[in-house]
């Protein structure tokens, strides 16, 4: 029972990173925090993803040995880790850099109206000015 | 099992999450987030995806710090929680 808990101990230590970044990004009232909490959350998935590219004892990365002379046109796959996750989470990565972008522009818009980043000191000037929030 | 190396990583990794979350600095949370980012990339090259850990140095740890520095730097540095 234990044994097998702390085999899977990736699954442990995404749920562990993401409720992290997900507790920011709920319950923090400042607006930076939150997109901390959301780059925390977004680079725990990523660790999920890689961690499921790995193999047992004495893998290697995914670059060919000697490809010229690679058995008959065979590659031993069992030599090396799984690329196909480091592919797709290469894109994550830099949609992350891009959301984190886009989040600090928006963030320094708020400021500049409302001088301040607090969500709740916000919401009651909005409150003063008659308008929704 | 969990490696010792990996596991020390995974240690700092949690260590340094709750305090960028905590520190109600927020240039230093955010250079906390840049060591965050910084150790995952460790534990990536661990784990023999080094061109997802290059990608991730340059990138989320580098240009991301050096973005959150400049939002902080124009915006106030003080936060209550």
């Amino acid at each position: 029972m234990f044994e097998s808990l702390l085999h899977h101990y990736n699954y442990w230590m995404f749920i562990g990173l993401m409720m992290i970044g997900f507790y920011a990004m709920m319950a923090k009232k400042n607006l930076i925090k939150k997109i901390i909490g959301m780059n925390i959350f977004q680079s725990a998935i990523i660790l999920f993803f890689i961690s499921t590219s790995v193999k047992g004892g004495g893998v290697t990365v995914p670059i060919l040995e000697h490809p010229e002379g690679a058995q008959g046109g065979f590659v031993d796959v069992m030599k090396y880790a799984n690329p196909l996750p480091h592919v797709l989470m290469l894109t994550a990565i830099v949609v992350m850099v891009a959301t984190l972008g886009v989040a600090l522009a928006v963030v320094m818009m708020i400021y500049k109206r409302y001088h301040t980043l607090e969500e709740d000191e916000i919401a009651l000037i909005r409150r003063k000015q008659g308008l929704k929030c | 099992m969990i490696p010792t190396f990996n596991f020390i990583l995974i240690l700092f990794l949690f260590v340094c999450a709750i305090a960028a979350i905590t520190i109600r600095d927020l240039l230093s949370a955010v250079l906390v987030l840049g060591a965050y980012s910084f150790f995952m990339c460790l534990l990536w090259a661990q784990m023999t995806a080094v061109d997802v850990a290059f990608t991730e140095a340059s990138v989320s740890a580098g240009i991301g710090t050096v973005l959150f520095i400049g939002a902080v730097s124009r915006t106030e540095r003080r936060s209550k929680d």
